[in-house]
């Protein structure tokens, strides 16, 4: 288990908004261009707006890079060696320091993660969704479930550390079909996998697909099954959970994602990308242009790509703090929310909550949500933040 | 122009069922006998409120001065008074009617006789009114004249062997019904040289004459700068303006027996005018007053709350605005646990209650919530003395209680014979006790005695509904009877919910309860856990339906780049909390009661 410090170090998120082809579920900023995508360009975009960044933050000691998309694996191994060089010169990379990037397991992509290592990326979590393929190309995958575990096969020869994602509560999924692909999967998975119940997001070609009663999803009562079969299966097989939908051999768990979930300072550069920077005025969340095209121009233009920054109130920063830390198996330490959002915690509300068996204080003080308040959590957090 | 020769006016008003087109013949005559110019004529010129055109409504009584040069050479004055033709507002229908010496009946050739109709017509013979039935749109296919005419003489007794045919549509017929009207119709009686006494017909407010009073002369003249006095209440006030409606308003400089008009004496409030009450001459006043009329009653209750509490003031002046036209309606402050600060409000009925309501959220621009209407009790309490329960929420201990009575009335239904069956249900359904039940031609005429508490929820719909909206349907206050009525309450979580609670009979509170547990229990959000959802009687649970607590509702990823509409998503969530009332530990969207009380399903 790592230890929860407050100080959750610093870490930076590099966004790489295209894709192939964009999946059914997906509402992520991820763009399909037909054309040649000018990745020179990209990275001396990448470049100058890293630069601004480190203006706006001082000198930080880089504990963790996280490339994620669209799908960062189409970029060539020199761009991402190019834009790690580029992170480098403004700021400094701790020796240890984690350096993941998002992969889809196609044979094409496979055949980079060798340049990738090169690069200095030392972690890939890898887009396999499903293991069989009939899901999968439901799901819009391009590539099957024999060519996502070869791919996870190659991942794992090259990089120290992998990870893969899978999507469950598919249509028509039972818990015991999940549980058992889920043990499938956990023998490919040596120390982590992040597991997402599949949401109907608004604006996907799925929630056209529902709306039109074409498609449909598992009711909260199997989602709620099929959470805890997801739980039962992968604690039983040493793959306990550390957060909602991630769960890891106890050490495994991925460094620049826990900076998210506790509270801590990244950078976000790239298209749509999102940071919350610890500036002398206060925490200062940052939001760039979504349009790939747009963004390039804009840091072309003003050496930035960031179009909506805001110091954040006291009350936004206890909101957000909430929201984070509580998917977190390890909880919270109300001191900090109270530092924070300026307020401490209703106590009402914490014993409450403590009293329905949803949230649970530890000898230390701090306050995680229990098993059965994992499930419940968005409704936990809207009453506690009340 | 002191006097006109009181044998050469007709006073008339119109009777007619909503649709059948009087207002459309209002129009017609006010243009033949060139009242109004073309380009200033409207649709339903006599219906000012916009509401009033949209339903094809009157609400206030109207009046207009026509004249008209008869085919005998002489030029009539004629005066229509419009009157609502609701039952709601029976009562200012009968002081129309009270103002006039005759009436048209206008039936629509095509549809018969309608349940209004009867009521109307029942009044306007009551008032000694001469009557002159006039068949509509008998331009239509599927007019049948001469089975309408029948239906007159049969249902009502009244010949209508001479009724004028016409189509005000169209225009066909218009000028037979000026003639019909004067030669048919009697001339008012009265003595211009007798002290002065003339009837309050109504009254308004006039944003910049202030208060308008219509009044029609018995005997005597009412002159411009004369001292008149108001016999009811005692008020001495001078004169300002007399004049008459063509329809605008025109000043005259007297009016003498037989004339209607309006008179302004910087009166401040409609308040001060008790509409009945006789108008005679300060200083040579009558030796007796007109027969009054007996003051308005509201029959039904509702609480009326801004959704918004900081709505609460503007609600207060807009309510003291509506009073200011309309003195039926009465309102006192109330709270509720549930909805905050409100008004207590009296209504002549239904559709008075929805018309106050509307114009209320359209003319001041205000969102309300209402709570189920109910009807006044009466209780008898063991200790001899009696009192009247406007809300459920008030009702003494029980142990207090010797007997509660509550408001019977007379409905009468014409429909026709298909949905006879299921319009009989649903009036036993509801308690009611057969009086009355033949055939008009094909259609049914039903006469029921049902508890009012039973029509104000929900009757009309399920009316409207079981007979795909043709049958019609009237009603008036007869009696008030004792009932086994109960106070049923409905508890979420333990905690009882006051604005929902009501009083219903023993014998209907289970059925009651259960509708209204189910419509809560898909109305109350779901929770982190389970809400048990109760109508009782006392301690007594009649009916219970459970919410289930929260399964699931994690978002699934949530990453440094999703946090920020996360941020957003919890402030809305945070925001709408706050316009949510607490029950316990329960959370209640006031949609949820909104879509509760209402009546409709």
């Amino acid at each position: 288990m790592i230890h929860p410090t407050a100080d959750a170090g610093f870490g930076v998120y590099l966004h790489w908004p295209f894709c192939a082809s964009k999946c059914p579920y997906c509402d992520f900023n991820s763009h399909v261009r037909h054309t040649r995508v000018d990745e020179e360009r990209f990275v001396a975009a990448f470049a100058r707006e890293i630069a601004h960044n480190a203006a706006l933050t001082g000198p930080r000691e880089v504990t963790s890079i996280f490339f994620g998309g669209g799908t960062p694996s189409l970029m060539r191994p020199a761009t991402v060696g190019a834009i790690l060089d580029a992170v480098a010169r403004h700021w400094s990379i701790a020796p240890d320091a984690e350096i993941s990037l998002e992969a889809n397991p196609t044979s094409v992509e496979a055949e980079r993660f060798r340049g990738y290592r090169a690069a200095g990326v030392n972690r890939v979590s890898l887009g396999v969704q499903a293991l069989n393929d009939a899901d999968l190309r439901r799901l819009g995958r391009m590539h099957t479930a024999a060519e996502a575990l070869a791919a996870v096969r190659i991942a794992a020869d090259t990089f120290e550390r992998y990870s893969f994602d899978l999507i469950y509560a598919r249509p028509h999924q039972t818990p015991a079909a999940w549980a058992a692909e889920l043990k499938e999967a956990i023998g490919h998975a040596v120390e982590h996998l992040s597991l997402y119940q599949l949401t109907i997001e608004p604006g996907t070609w799925f929630e056209r697909l529902v709306a039109a009663g074409k498609l449909s999803v598992p009711d909260s009562e199997t989602g709620r099954a099929l959470y805890d079969v997801t739980q039962e299966v992968c604690a039983r097989h040493g793959l306990p959970g550390y957060e909602i939908s991630n769960h890891a051999r106890p050490g495994a768990e991925c460094r620049h994602n826990l900076l998210y979930w506790r509270y801590g300072e990244y950078a976000g550069i790239g298209p749509g990308a999102h940071g919350r920077l610890v500036t002398a005025g206060g925490r200062l969340a940052t939001v760039t242009v979504r349009g790939p095209e747009d963004w390039l121009s804009a840091v072309e233009r003003d050496g930035h790509g960031i179009e909506s920054s805001e110091i954040l109130s006291p009350e936004a920063q206890g909101d957000e703090f909430l929201l984070m830390g509580l998917r977190l198996v390890e909880g919270i330490d109300p001191g900090r929310f109270a530092a924070l959002a300026g307020r401490p915690l209703d106590a009402g509300r914490v014993d409450a909550l403590i009293a329905e068996g949803l949230l649970a204080r530890d000898a230390a003080g701090r306050l995680r949500a229990t098993e059965a308040g994992f499930p419940v959590l968005d409704a936990l957090v809207a009453d506690l933040s009340s | 122009m002191t006097t006109k020769p009181i044998e050469n006016i007709r006073n008339f008003s119109i009777v007619a069922h909503i649709d059948h087109g009087k207002s459309t013949l209002a129009d017609r005559l006010i243009q033949k006998t060139g009242a109004l110019s073309e380009r200033e004529m409207q649709e339903q010129v006599l219906d000012s409120m916009d509401i009033e055109r949209e339903r094809g409504i009157t609400i206030k009584a109207q009046t207009v001065r026509l004249e008209y040069p008869a085919k005998d050479g002489k030029t009539y004055i004629l005066n229509l008074m419009d009157t609502p033709g609701h039952v709601d507002f029976a009562y200012e229908v009968s002081r129309s009617l009270a103002a006039c010496e005759g009436s048209l009946l206008v039936v629509d050739a095509s549809q018969g006789v309608e349940a209004q109709t009867l009521a109307n017509v029942y009044q306007a013979l009551d008032a000694n009114h001469e009557i002159v039935p006039v068949l509509n749109k008998i331009d239509l296919p599927a007019a049948e004249p001469e089975r309408v005419k029948e239906q007159i003489e049969e249902v009502i007794g009244l010949d209508a062997s001479d009724a004028v045919l016409i189509s005000a549509k169209t225009g066909l017929g218009i000028e037979d019904v000026l003639e019909a009207i004067v030669t048919r119709l009697p001339p008012p009686k009265g003595d211009a040289e007798a002290p002065l006494k003339a009837m309050l017909v109504d009254s308004w407010y006039d944003a910049y004459l202030g208060v308008v009073v219509l009044v029609r002369i018995v005997d005597g003249v009412l002159k411009k700068g004369m001292t008149i006095r108001m016999m009811g209440t005692g008020a001495a006030y001078p004169v300002d303006r007399v004049g008459v409606f063509r329809p605008k308003m025109t000043n005259v400089d007297s009016l003498g027996p037989g004339e209607v008009g309006f008179l302004t004496a910087s009166i401040k409030e409609v308040a001060d005018t008790a509409v009945g009450d006789t108008i005679t001459d300060d200083r040579r006043p009558c030796a007796e007053p007109l027969p009054g009329f007996k003051p308005v009653q509201p029959v039904v209750f509702c609480g009326i709350f801004p959704v918004d509490a900081a709505d609460f003031e503007d609600l207060r002046a807009a309510m003291g605005k509506l009073r200011l036209n309309d003195a039926s309606f009465t309102y006192e402050m109330e709270t509720s646990a549930a909805l905050g600060f409100g008004f207590r409000c009296g209504f002549l009925g239904l559709l008075h209650l929805e018309i106050i309501q509307e114009r209320l959220e359209r003319e001041f621009n205000l969102d309300l919530i209402s709570t189920a209407p109910s009807v006044v009790y009466r209780l008898r309490m063991t200790d001899g003395t009696e009192r009247e329960l406007h809300n459920p929420a008030d009702m003494p201990d029980v142990v207090k209680i010797a007997e509660i009575a509550e408001p019977w009335i007379r409905a009468t239904i014409l429909t026709p014979d298909e949905y006879l069956g299921s319009i009989l249900k649903l009036c036993q359904d509801r308690r009611g006790e057969q009086v009355d039940l033949n055939y008009v031609g094909k259609r049914a005429m039903v006469v029921y005695d049902l508890p009012l508490n039973e029509v104000v929820f929900d009757f009309y719909d399920r009316l409207k509904s079981v007979s795909k909206g043709y049958a019609s349907f009237d009603y008036q206050l007869t009696e008030y009877r004792p009932g086994d009525l109960v106070k049923m309450s409905i508890l979420v979580n333990g905690e009882p919910v006051d604005a929902l609670s009501m009083l219903v009979h023993r014998t209907r509170a289970e059925a009651r309860g259960r509708a209204m547990c189910e419509k809560l229990k898909d109305l109350i959000p779901q929770h982190l856990f389970q809400i048990p959802i109760q109508a009782a009687i006392g301690s007594k649970i009649i009916a219970r339906e459970t919410i289930r607590a929260l399964r699931k509702d994690v978002t699934a990823k949530c990453y440094g780049g999703d946090v920020t509409r996360k941020r957003k998503l919890l402030e809305k969530q945070k925001e709408g909390k706050k316009r949510m009332r607490q029950f316990g530990k329960v959370e209640i969207p006031q949609e949820a009661f909104i879509a509760a009380l209402k009546i409709d399903s």
